[in-house]
């Protein structure tokens, strides 16, 4: 057994020279790599995000500017390859730069939420008691409301806008966060480390931000991006019935909307929009099971 | 097994009320109030004022919520600001219309996810299994009101078939000319409970083919028949839960489903109601729809503590 | 500071009459637990995981503590942490009260006192590095984070391992006997007077408790420490204990030091564990009477003395009168009416206790 004087001065320095262990994260980063499918998922929505934010470069037409007389032509048209909506403006570019708002309105209230959400849940999950009976409480007054229900009374009587879009999908999918973080943070509360982590006279922030959050942000990181894809789909829903962005705004849902007299004429145009939010929707979906089965380590 | 009920049941209260407070509070929220609606923008303050102690809109906002509540508990849903009309009538003639599709949609749903769901379960990685985890991820990030559009392009526009919108019947439907005017809905709105229905039950039966008693079973000489009836008893807590909750989003999902087929549903009204800005008929929808969300969990988990025993807490 | 002074405060506490240096005393500590099932959830009874319970332990030693599963061994040595509330007792550490306005804080005492668990692999973080684990008690106490790692490291070194291999590793890297040594180690990083080890090694396999056993052994030496060494394995905890004191049903029935215990044990309950033990010896077999009856229900314990339902000796003054922990010689003491002159009890005059 050693006199404990017999290393170096400075920590660090051993620190770097000391054999790496493999955390979790990276197990999870190595199994993820080893997941094309997961991969190729992840390569499309980069590519889209790509796209979106640098539309200028991928569009020729402005999303904006119409001609009646170019109205609603067809899927294969030689300046339009992807057709012209009823007001002659151009559906591709409608489409990339309404990628902006209808991914915007898909991630950041995920994003929001789980901020939010999640620092609740794991504040109601640790303390316990009164603290987690308020928060539970007030949590299962929000769970009564279906989701879309919720976004639709936000939206509805607060009025359309992509503000009060992305509030009320925030409001919608924090209670969900809130469950599984409190849900999670519960079990691991109970573990031998956080007893240890106590018993070493640490305060309950301190372990919640030590202990806690490294151990439940998995599962909780997982759902969130399950929620994506639904937001997504809702998001583009609210435009649908007018109450998220309004004209002339781009948007996929809004397209929908404004396409739907038009399917008489012109079905094929007027059913496109909803592809774009059929495929992003499944490439989250798709990209959050991934997600999932690689943080199925068995430790 | 009474008191779980009870309990549940009490329980409930302060959720229902909670929700009434919400749905309050958003109705405060909203930009300008009664008055301003009812009333030209060029007729003057103090008669404006006036109307206001009239409808005592200058009294503490709780003593406006208590008499709100007082007037929903005998059935006084407020007046419409657009029609006049009292709400209750415009509410729950169109909840009927909307139940008209949501119920056969569940049906339809719920049936076809479970069974596909045990099917794919009992086929474990067969093709079969292959193509049914394709397509739930498919169903699952299908905008539905989407295919909604989707089917009515093909089906009206195309091949002009089925009607494309409007209900065409009063009450329930007495003819095929009248059915047919339910096929699009009812079909689009049943895939919202299929996707996630036959996934779950996929995963539900997968878990409980696993466990040891169903080995248990076969090796007493149980025919596979009556060995899925066992499988089938233990799953259901878990997909009757599942049930309550999809109806749940029927209800609310139905407003898009609703739009794109002009239905006159629910949903159809809080679109109207949106459009016009009508307040009172909105707030009472919307109250409506999350009070019958409320009580069908309590049946749901009354129900559930009723089949499986571990449940009554 | 003496076992007098303790009585004198009013408690109960004649236990260990002449004692050296009591660092740690626990007086009348009690914890119940409530069953709460039915209606509206309502208490339908209660657990006395630990009732009345007095000792005191002094700088130096090293003071096992014995029992079956469900004693209150654990949940004694969880309330003296801290980790849970107590119902009421007192606890001094160095004479100053815990809890008390002037004495010592919570956070005070876990500078002092620290604890090894029984589960190597969940005491630990799964997702920090070993390292950190250990750092993480000086860390929050104010040391800052070069200093509070570099005594992580020579930790490491302390407890046998070598900081360039091990530091970086993660729990599930190692094996249970190398967990243990940071858990371990991790106890030891706030330099505490008094480690708590609570079954800590009765998860490994037997080579690797012999190591870690002989290292607890050159640690306190070392860092002159004093044990609180929590066990069922009773070989265990005669090899490495000064005193044993022994727990029945959140009771404790005997205290003394080990030599004595385990020669001539004086509780009968604490003779029925010893010769529940296997002796490797065919000339030393079991002759004591060994328990009987069935091991009573913890909600409703039984009246009097708790053990008399087992108890080949039991009598009815064993059903009415609980028996008070009493010394029967320097530094020993038993909870039992046998043993007191007067107590009522048949075999009571061949007793030595005044």
């Amino acid at each position: 057994m050693a006199d404990a004087a017999v290393l170096p001065a400075d920590a660090n320095l051993v620190l770097k020279r000391a054999q790496q262990g493999k955390s979790y994260w990276r197990r999870v980063w190595e199994r993820l790599l080893d997941d094309k499918v997961t991969l190729a998922v992840i390569a499309v929505l980069l590519l889209l995000v790509v796209m979106v934010v640098f539309a200028p470069f991928f569009t020729v037409h402005d999303p904006y500017t119409g001609s009646v007389l170019r109205r609603l032509k067809p899927v294969g048209t030689l300046d339009h390859w992807l057709g012209t909506d009823e007001v002659g403006r151009d559906l591709w570019s409608r489409m990339v730069y309404g990628g902006r708002i209808s991914l915007l309105a898909g991630v950041v209230p995920v994003f929001l939420a789980l901020v939010i959400g999640g620092f609740l849940g794991i504040l109601a999950g640790y303390m316990g008691g009164l603290v987690n009976s308020v928060i539970m409480r007030l949590t299962d007054v929000l769970y009564a409301f279906p989701s879309i229900l919720l976004a639709i009374a936000i939206t509805g009587i607060l009025g359309s806008g992509l503000q009060n879009t992305i509030l009320a999908l925030t409001i919608s999918f924090v209670p969900p966060i809130i469950r599984i973080s409190e849900s999670v943070t519960a079990q691991t509360r109970h573990l031998d480390f956080v007893e240890a982590a106590r018993a070493s006279g640490a305060r309950p922030l301190t372990i919640m931000r030590y202990h806690i959050l490294n151990n439940v942000l998995g599962p909780i990181l997982v759902y969130a991006t399950s929620l994506i894809s639904i937001c997504i789909i809702l998001a583009a829903g609210l435009s649908f019935l007018g109450l998220g962005v309004t004209p002339p705004s781009a948007e996929w849902g809004l397209m929908l909307n404004n396409l739907r007299q038009a399917l008489w004429v012109s079905p094929m145009v007027a059913a496109l929009p909803g592809v774009m939010i059929f495929i992003t929707s499944m490439c989250f979906n798709l990209m959050s099971d991934g997600l999932r089965q690689a943080m199925d380590v068995r430790l | 097994m009474w008191a779980f009920t009870l309990r549940r049941l009490l329980y409930a209260v302060p959720v229902l009320l909670g929700v009434s407070m919400l749905v309050f509070l958003l109705i405060h929220l909203a930009p300008g109030d009664v008055v301003d609606i009812l009333v030209p923008p060029e007729v003057p303050k103090e008669i404006a004022d006036s109307l206001r102690r009239r409808f005592r809109l200058d009294e503490p906002l709780y003593l406006q919520y208590l008499a709100w509540l007082g007037r929903l508990m005998v059935g006084d849903f407020g007046v419409s600001f657009f029609s006049g009309r009292p709400v209750a009538e415009e509410l729950f003639g169109a909840l009927g219309n909307t139940l008209v599709i949501a119920l056969p949609a569940a049906l339809i749903g719920f049936s076809l996810g479970i069974a596909l769901g045990a099917l794919a379960a009992y086929n474990r990685d067969s093709w079969l299994d292959k193509i049914f985890s394709a397509t739930a991820i498919i169903g699952v990030s299908l905008p539905h009101y989407w295919v909604g559009i989707v089917l009515v392009a093909i089906f009206s526009v195309v091949f002009n078939v089925l009607p494309a919108q409007g209900m065409g019947f009063e009450g329930v439907p007495s003819n095929w000319d009248q059915v047919k005017h339910l096929i699009l809905p009812v079909v689009t709105l049943s895939l919202i409970p299929m996707g996630v229905t036959s996934r779950l039950v996929r995963a539900n039966v997968l878990e409980i083919l696993s466990q040891e008693f169903v080995g248990t079973l076969h090796a007493k000489g149980l025919s596979n028949r009556r060995v899925l009836y066992h499988t089938l008893k233990n799953a259901a807590p878990s997909a009757l839960a599942l049930v309550g909750l999809q109806f749940g989003y029927l209800l609310g999902g139905s407003i898009l489903v609703e739009t794109v087929f002009n239905w006159p549903g629910s949903g159809g009204l809080m679109n109207l109601a949106i459009f016009r800005r009508d307040v009172p008929v909105l707030s009472a929808t919307i109250l409506v729809l999350a009070a019958i969300f409320v009580v069908i969990n309590i049946l749901v988990d009354v129900l559930q503590a009723l089949i499986d025993p571990r449940m009554r807490r | 500071m003496t076992g007098s002074a303790a009585a004198a405060g009013g408690a109960v506490a004649p236990a260990e009459p002449d004692a050296g240096m009591p660092l740690l005393t626990v007086e009348n500590l009690t914890k119940h637990f409530a069953v709460k099932a039915g209606w509206l959830n309502r208490s339908r009874g209660v657990v006395q995981a630990v009732d009345d319970v007095s000792f005191s332990v002094r700088n130096g030693e090293t003071l096992g503590v014995v029992g079956e599963s469900g004693c209150g061994k654990s949940t004694t040595a969880r309330l003296i942490m801290h980790l849970i509330a107590r119902d009421s007792g007192r606890i001094r550490f160095a004479g100053r009260l815990v809890g008390a306005a002037h004495g010592l804080s919570r956070r005070e005492l876990h500078r002092q006192m620290q604890m090894v668990f029984q589960d190597s692999y969940a005491s630990l973080n799964p997702r920090l590095p070993v390292v950190t684990s250990i750092a993480f008690g000086p860390f929050i106490h104010g040391l800052g984070k070069p200093a509070a790692l570099k005594r992580a490291m020579q930790l490491l070194e302390a407890v046998g391992l070598d900081p360039l291999q091990f530091a970086n590793r993660y729990p599930h890297e190692l094996s249970g006997g190398q967990r243990q040594r940071i858990n371990i180690a991790r106890a030891l990083a706030l330099e505490p007077r008094i480690v708590i080890l609570d079954e800590a090694v009765s998860a490994l396999d037997k080579s690797v408790e012999a190591q870690v056993l002989n290292l607890l052994a050159d640690l306190k030496a070392h860092f002159d420490l004093t044990y609180i060494f929590i066990s069922h394995d009773l070989n265990v905890v005669r090899y490495i204990s000064d005193r044993v004191m022994v727990m029945y049903l959140g009771k404790v029935v005997e205290i003394g030091p080990v030599q004595q215990i385990y020669h001539s044990p004086q509780h009968p309950y604490t003779q029925a564990l010893l010769s529940a033990m296997p002796s490797m010896d065919p000339r030393r077999r079991t002759l004591r009477a060994p328990l009987s009856g069935d091991p009573p229900n913890p909600i409703s314990p039984p009246s009097g003395c708790r053990f008399r339902t087992r108890c080949p000796f039991a009598e009815k003054v064993c059903e009415v009168v609980p028996p008070s922990l009493l010394a029967v010689a320097t530094s020993a003491a038993v909870a039992c009416h046998m043993r007191v002159k007067g107590s009522g009890h048949s075999r009571a005059d061949k007793a030595v206790v005044h």
